[in-house]
């Protein structure tokens, strides 16, 4: 589906080594992919823009976004440092204003925060004042719901992270992965049409994360939920989503959306299936530009316009 | 050796490794203070006479410098009068230890010289409710304004320059202006203690609350807290064990002003009491009254520092202090 004429860039790595393209689907994904496309949009962003002014002048941290997300889809969204991937789900979760374009939770204009969008952050979060079981209960108490309802459903959302034992403890008394599951927690007893989640795992080391990861696509796979998920891993990308935002930097554009092709259900061993392997060099190709062509080549890259034409046609082709 | 062993046990983390250091940081101040007193050939500059001998103006008791006593030693030499006989003494205003311990024991139990004056610990208790009234009163304003402040930019903006020049303002220069709209007693005693606080405490606990994480206040806001709720179920819970802290340390510097407070219109309380036995040269009761400032400061916080723990137990700068 994607028109596309290898580059020198993404030619080098993954190309020569026997591995399938990564648009090469199996016809159990296409399957489900155009599924997927059947279903309701959630959240749709059009021509997003979005200046910083400050002291050293504007910078343009996100420019002409365009995608849609459909109802319980996984996104990822990649991209190096600083281009503007917390900027960006920042102003889907309502936190931070946008300079044009606009985002539509439902066909609704997001004006702000709110309980239909959870968010988990990268960094702790919690409220270091209230239990676990109270961190989890204040969304239900400050949307009106009984102290008693309130309590019932965190005990069932403390469940389905595995803390119940942990509901009396201080976040102080956890440790970094069970603090960012009571976060998961807290943000899905609100029930929010999507979740959005700013490199949730960055933190944790490689076996918790992987742990996490596990637990984060049980927890998808039994609910009706919808996720946004940030990271800058590309193993978690490929592992977790349904379809990966590829953004590149300076300012924050989309390069590409790639449509995963490895088949769900997902587990660790298919990390080394060739399908796997050739959306990871894909990635890497984006993301990484080999070494040896160092930073001129990258400032060339700008430079060219038919390729960013191509990249936002690439973009519009998905949705 | 000794000290080897000590050493060691001071940098293991123990649960008395706190009470030794605050044992010590006492203990070398009365150690020095102690060879001062009593070890003659460290400082006493003075003679106390005991016997006048030839010196017609010397008498019994008198503390005279110790220059003077030799000259005069020389010339009742000369004059080939009776020697006169003293011991070197401390000056007046350097009581020894154990006569400020006795003073801190008989100042409780001493009747007033003046009948209708007040006893010690009145004038303690006068003192406590002076910078009680005066805190409170500072912290039923001070303290929302200075969380509006510290959540609201455009509050902060219209508040703040003002409150920052007034806080360069001693407050005992408005003593005078004090006792002209609020009378001779007790009223501008609290003013000044009032003065004195409450500038500082917006602006302290402004900053306080600016330094609550945005990530917490962003997580409830997505969670659907807005407005007035935030405030409440969020930035002062969130700012608590911080503002109780600095509000420790207010009332330290509030007990600062104390003095200056109550010389202000009739003096009172422990100034008072201070003063007057200044002006008897009774100095071993002025620094008892000193110390018990000093204990009833430093108590009151330790009291406070566990109560505090108890409220906050979820509180970690705490435990990075004991640990
Ligand atoms: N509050 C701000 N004011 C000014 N510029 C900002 C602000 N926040 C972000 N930026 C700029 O916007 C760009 C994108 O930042 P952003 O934090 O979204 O990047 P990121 O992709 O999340 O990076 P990372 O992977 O390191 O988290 C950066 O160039 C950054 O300097
Ligand atoms: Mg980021």
């Amino acid at each position: 589906m994607n028109e596309h004429t290898p580059t020198p860039t993404e030619a080098l790595p993954g190309a020569g080594n026997g591995l399938p393209s990564y648009l090469e689907q199996s016809p159990a994904v296409r399957e489900r992919f155009a599924q997927l496309q059947q279903r309701k949009v959630i959240l749709e962003v059009r021509d997003l823009q979005k200046r910083y002014k400050s002291l050293q002048g504007e910078t343009e941290a996100l420019r002409n976004i365009n995608f849609q997300v459909h109802r319980r889809e996984f996104v990822c969204v990649i991209g190096p440092s600083g281009c503007g991937k917390s900027t960006l789900i920042r102003i889907l979760a309502g936190l931070e204003k946008h300079t044009a374009g606009d985002v539509l939770l439902d066909g609704q204009p997001v004006t702000g925060p709110g309980r239909d969008r959870g968010m988990v952050f990268q960094g702790y979060s919690l409220f270091p004042w209230l239990t676990v079981k109270r961190n989890v209960m204040f969304g239900p108490l400050m949307n009106g719901h009984s102290r008693d309802s309130a309590e019932r459903e965190a005990r069932l959302w403390l469940d389905m992270v595995n803390l119940g034992k942990f509901a009396d403890a201080y976040p102080h008394q956890l440790s970094g992965g069970m603090r960012q599951r009571v976060a998961i927690a807290r943000a899905l007893v609100n029930e929010p049409r999507i979740l959005l989640m700013d490199e949730p795992f960055g933190a944790l080391d490689a076996q918790t994360r992987a742990k996490m990861q596990r637990h984060l696509l049980k927890i998808w796979r039994n609910l009706d939920i919808t996720v946004l998920f940030i990271t800058h891993d590309l193993d978690e990308a490929i592992y977790l989503a349904d379809r990966i935002l590829v953004l590149k930097a300076n300012p924050g554009e989309v390069q590409e959306v790639i449509e995963v092709p490895v088949p769900r259900p997902r587990s660790p061993e298919q990390f080394s299936t060739p399908e796997f392997r050739a959306t990871k060099a894909r990635l890497e190709a984006l993301i990484h530009p080999p070494e040896a062509q160092g930073e001129e080549e990258a400032e060339g890259e700008d430079a060219l316009p038919e390729k960013i034409i191509r990249f936002t046609n690439v973009g519009d082709n998905v949705e | 050796m000794n000290i080897r062993i000590l050493l060691t046990y001071l940098s293991r983390p123990s649960r008395y490794r706190g009470a030794v250091f605050t044992l010590g940081a006492f203990l070398l101040p009365v150690l020095l203070w102690c060879a001062v007193s009593y070890v003659p050939f460290i400082w006493h500059p003075m003679v106390k006479v005991e016997n006048p001998g030839g010196v017609d103006y010397f008498t019994p008791g008198m503390l005279v410098d110790r220059s003077e006593f030799q000259d005069q030693m020389k010339e009742m030499r000369q004059a080939g009068k009776p020697l006169p006989v003293g011991v070197r003494a401390n000056p007046i205003y350097l009581p020894a230890p154990h006569e400020v311990a006795r003073a801190l024991y008989t100042a409780f139990t001493t009747a007033p010289e003046q009948r209708d004056a007040p006893w010690l610990h009145q004038s303690l208790w006068h003192s406590i409710q002076v910078i009680f009234w005066g805190f409170v009163l500072s912290s039923v304003v001070g303290v929302p304004l200075g969380v509006l402040c510290g959540t609201y930019v455009t509050l902060s903006r219209l508040s703040e320059p003002f409150v920052e020049f007034f806080r360069y303002l001693p407050a005992p220069a408005f003593g005078a202006l004090a006792v002209a709209v609020l009378g001779i007693y007790d009223g501008p005693k609290i003013a000044i203690i009032f003065i004195g606080t409450f500038f500082q405490q917006v602006l302290v606990i402004a900053n306080t609350t600016r330094k609550l994480d945005t990530t917490i206040l962003e997580a409830a806001r997505t969670l659907g807290t807005r407005g007035w709720r935030l405030i409440t179920h969020v930035v002062v819970p969130g700012i608590l064990p911080d503002l109780y802290r600095d509000q420790r340390i207010l009332l330290g510097w509030a007990w600062t002003y104390l003095i200056v407070a109550e010389l202000i219109g009739t003096s009172s309380g422990i100034t008072w009491f201070i003063t007057q036995q200044a002006r008897y040269q009774h100095f071993e009761n002025v620094y008892a009254a000193i110390i018990i400032i000093g204990v009833i400061g430093f108590g009151s916080d330790l009291l406070f520092e566990r109560i505090g723990r108890r409220l906050f137990p979820w509180d970690r700068t705490q435990e990075r202090k004991s640990a």
